[in-house]
């Protein structure tokens, strides 16, 4: 019954979505305003309808009601309530009614908070959602309908929930995942409004700014998220795979931080609009590439759901009318906007431009990487994989222009820079990044030239460049006190490149120092790995609520003096007879300390790998930061501007902003 | 050409050189990174229509079914070696390290390494997908009609 009326409520969300995509468009075409103010009620109603949705398909699992097919097949008595609550969106049909619920939400929130938009806008962007939306809703109700029932012969109990996803990064994961992904749906639509509208000035830039902001901030989370997870469930201390599915969610990261960038410029400056239109197309549209790559099952993924070729054919199909509407649409309309704004070639804009570029050759490595062994099987040269050194290589030379293009970028002014006034503060910046650099890498070995010291230049010169940018200020807007007289967005730029050093460091310090090593023990062994001793004091059988398996338990000795206890398991689920590492971890901010227990040998005797691995925290420290900095952005008061709405002001070269993005 | 137009020409034609370079570079990596997957019997025979056979030394991945009483241990260490099938020829595996959690005899693995002999590999990773049924695609492909499908649908195949 309860299941029926969520069914009920997504056919009635479909429909809501489908006059959300014709009247406000109709509207806003013929200036008529009666179907445009339907818009915002019914955006709201359509997020309504899909909560009633997916509470629904919620009270279903949280009842352990089998005869709805999607529970019988992801859940089991025995699962832990808050389990139960996760394995809603644990398989492909559940994930997608997520998916919806997201979307209609954030379809929800630009109609709650675009009171300040004219009213022509705002149809035109909750149409194109509305366009979105019914993509997404056919696709759920047509393709996966996550409510169909197993009756009339119902199985007692549930397969259980596939143990992988049995952890808390997975409770968080997947929402903050596709908050990001789906949050690229607004860019999308506000590019496309203005497109159907032809007018791009720093109004529309600074309205679209804070929802490109809020989309990226959650996917930087949700990757991040994402990382974690596999480090500590996957058993291999590993922290990034490039795994397709990874990949997928890279790509769009990568682009959308090149539009909150190329926005910046749109908006300060009033240039760089075609570019930034075609980001906000190009974010979505891999956004939507990641949705067809893992749902399709063209690639071989740990991540792969259940393959169904009709599924990715909806989605491929879906792809090309957004891409290929959305690229003609860009075609017919983009030739008539100019910028008026001139640069010189020593400026703020050439710098972001090349930020762009960057980023945009390394979407393209992640794409072709990702898309090659597809390509090569399907031309029937056989099937390959794509070696991991291919993307770490071309990311380490991609880094360094990048990473000194961007301790470079906050000392330029818009417009034009001379290099004499920069010239003494930025070799003082620089001396100062190679001497922390080098005396940090002296702590740890003789230095010399290898990935740990380029990362630590690197990072050093990001971070002290940045600090010095804002002593600088200070001592502009005379003192420490001048520096609230800053921007919220000038703090989040400060905040998302420290997380960027911190990541860049991160990285280069866990890649270099890492030592690993695969050991065979009985009770009382002990092995030692720089510096530290690993005694296996005790391997015990586990009895946990929907598994067994065993744990073992070891102490740590550093120096001669114990310094912690760790307890690693390895975990039977009998019911999908699958086995699970849940790897014991140390973590301090200067290094991890890992260990996974392996197979029970004969002797008896087991096998255990053992890893230390310093600054590896840095990397999630870093991207947390950034996602951070990203939060403290949407706090700029600008964006919350109420008069925009009245004027509308047709060119943006003259909005004379202070200097800092 | 005005001055402001020869300027864009330059910089126009200096991305797309940088471009181009950029693409080739990525594509020379691209290819010196790429591993290609053999079955055994692929590895045996020769992959494709020029049955190209891999030669000692190349880097490479192997699909197969592990076969049942050929799991070999080190009492003292964790090496170990398995035998690999998927329609007929047997190659062989050793591993210095730790199986994933879902190594089993009679399952489907898929390890990456290094040939050592014709039909040894030393691999370097051993993985192996978390789902209890799991064949990798190929091997599936491989061994299609010759053991999951019943004889009636293979004969009526064959029968135009």
């Amino acid at each position: 019954m309860i299941a029926e009326l969520g069914h009920l409520a997504l056919c009635f969300a479909l429909a809501i979505s489908l006059v959300l995509a014709i009247f406000p468009l109709y509207g806003s075409y013929k200036g008529a305003a009666g179907p445009v103010l339907l818009a915002r009620p019914l955006a709201i109603l359509l997020f309504l309808l899909t909560s009633v949705a997916f509470g629904a398909l919620c009270y279903s699992f949280w009842s352990n009601d089998f005869t709805v097919l999607n529970v019988a097949s992801n859940s089991n008595s025995m699962l832990p309530w808050y389990y139960r609550m996760t394995a809603v969106w644990g398989s492909h049909e559940g994930s997608m009614l997520l998916w919806v619920l997201m979307l209609s939400g954030w379809t929800a929130a630009v109609a709650l908070l675009s009171n300040s938009l004219p009213l022509i806008l705002q149809g035109r962007i909750l149409g194109v959602l509305g366009i979105i939306n019914v993509g997404f809703y056919g696709f759920v109700l047509f393709m996966s309908n996550p409510f169909e029932r197993t009756l009339p012969f119902f199985p007692v109990d549930g397969r259980d929930l596939n143990p992988l996803l049995q952890d808390f990064g997975m409770i968080i994961h997947p929402p903050l995942l596709y908050m990001g992904y789906v949050g690229f749906a607004v860019s999308f639509a506000f590019a496309i409004a203005a497109l159907l509208g032809g007018r791009f000035d720093s109004n529309w830039a600074r309205w679209a700014r804070p929802w490109t902001l809020a989309a990226w901030l959650f996917l930087t989370l949700g990757i991040m998220l994402g990382s974690w997870w596999a480090y500590l469930e996957l058993g291999w201390g590993g922290w990034w795979f490039w795994d397709p599915v990874e990949n997928a969610s890279l790509m769009p990261w990568l682009v959308g931080t090149a539009l909150i960038h190329s926005l910046a410029v749109t908006e300060k400056r009033g240039t760089f609009k075609s570019w930034t239109v075609l980001l906000a197309i190009a974010a979505f549209s891999l956004s939507l590439l990641g949705a067809f790559l893992v749902r399709s099952g063209v690639l071989v993924s740990v991540h792969a759901f259940a393959t169904d070729p009709s599924r990715g054919l909806f989605l491929l199909f879906f792809l090309l009318v957004v891409v290929g509407g959305s690229l003609l649409l860009y075609g017919v309309r983009m030739h008539a906007v100019r910028s008026q704004a001139r640069y010189q070639l020593f400026s703020r804009e050439v710098l972001l431009w090349g930020n762009n570029i960057f980023l945009l050759t390394a979407t393209l490595v992640v794409f072709l990487g990702t898309l090659y062994p597809l390509f090569h099987k399907e031309l029937g040269l056989g099937s390959i994989s794509i070696g991991e050194p291919f993307f770490n290589s071309i990311f380490q030379y991609l880094a360094i222009p990048f990473a000194l293009l961007l301790g470079l970028g906050p000392w330029v002014r818009w417009k034009q820079q001379q290099w004499q006034p920069l010239l003494k503060p930025l070799s003082m910046v620089l001396v100062a990044a190679l001497v922390l650099a080098v005396g940090v890498l002296s702590l740890y070995q003789t230095p010399s030239a290898n990935l740990a010291l380029l990362g630590l230049i690197l990072g050093a010169w990001v971070a002290v460049s940045t600090v010095g940018e804002i002593q600088q200020k200070a001592v502009q807007l005379g003192g420490v006190p001048g520096l609230f007289k800053l921007q919220a967005s000038h703090w989040g730029m400060v905040l998302g490149h420290l997380g960027f050093a911190m990541l860049v460091v991160g990285i280069a310090m866990t890649k270099t120092f890492s030592v690993e090593k695969d050991v065979r023990m009985k009770i009382g062994d002990s092995v030692e790995l720089n510096g530290y001793t690993f005694l296996l004091s005790d391997v015990y059988a586990l009895n946990g609520p929907n598994y067994g398996g065993q744990a073992a338990e070891l102490e740590v000795f550093a120096h001669g003096e114990k310094l912690t206890h760790l307890h690693a398991e390895k975990r039977f689920y009998p019911v999908t007879r699958s086995v699970m590492t849940e790897a014991a971890v140390d973590a301090r901010l200067s290094r991890d300390l890992y260990v996974a227990l392996g197979e029970e040998l004969s002797g008896p005797s087991w096998a255990l790998r053992v890893y230390v691995k310093p600054y590896v925290r840095w990397i999630w420290l870093g991207a947390i930061l950034m996602a951070l900095g990203g939060l403290v952005s949407l706090g700029d008061k600008r964006y919350r501007r109420k008069t925009a709405a009245v004027t509308s002001p047709q060119s943006s070269a003259a909005t004379g902003a202070p200097a800092d993005a | 050409m005005n001055p402001r137009r020869k300027q864009r020409l330059i910089a126009v034609s200096s991305i797309l050189v940088l471009l181009s370079g950029g693409v080739g570079a990525m594509l020379y990596a691209l290819n010196e990174n790429v591993d290609l997957f053999y079955t055994p019997s692929q590895l045996v025979d020769g992959l494709g229509e020029d049955k190209n056979k891999p030669v000692v030394g190349q880097r490479l991945r192997i699909g197969g079914m592990v076969v049942k009483g050929s799991v070999r241990r080190d009492e003292h260490s964790l090496k170990v070696s398995f035998d690999l099938v998927d329609t007929g020829p047997i190659v062989t595996v050793h591993y210095d390290g730790i199986l994933p959690d879902l190594f089993r005899e009679g399952q489907g693995i898929v390890a990456q390494g290094t040939l050592l002999n014709a039909t040894t590999i030393e691999a370097t990773e051993v993985l192996a997908k978390h789902d209890e049924n799991y064949m990798p695609p190929e091997v599936a492909e491989a061994m299609k009609g010759i053991k999951h499908v019943p004889p009636k649908q293979t004969y009526s195949a064959e029968t135009p």
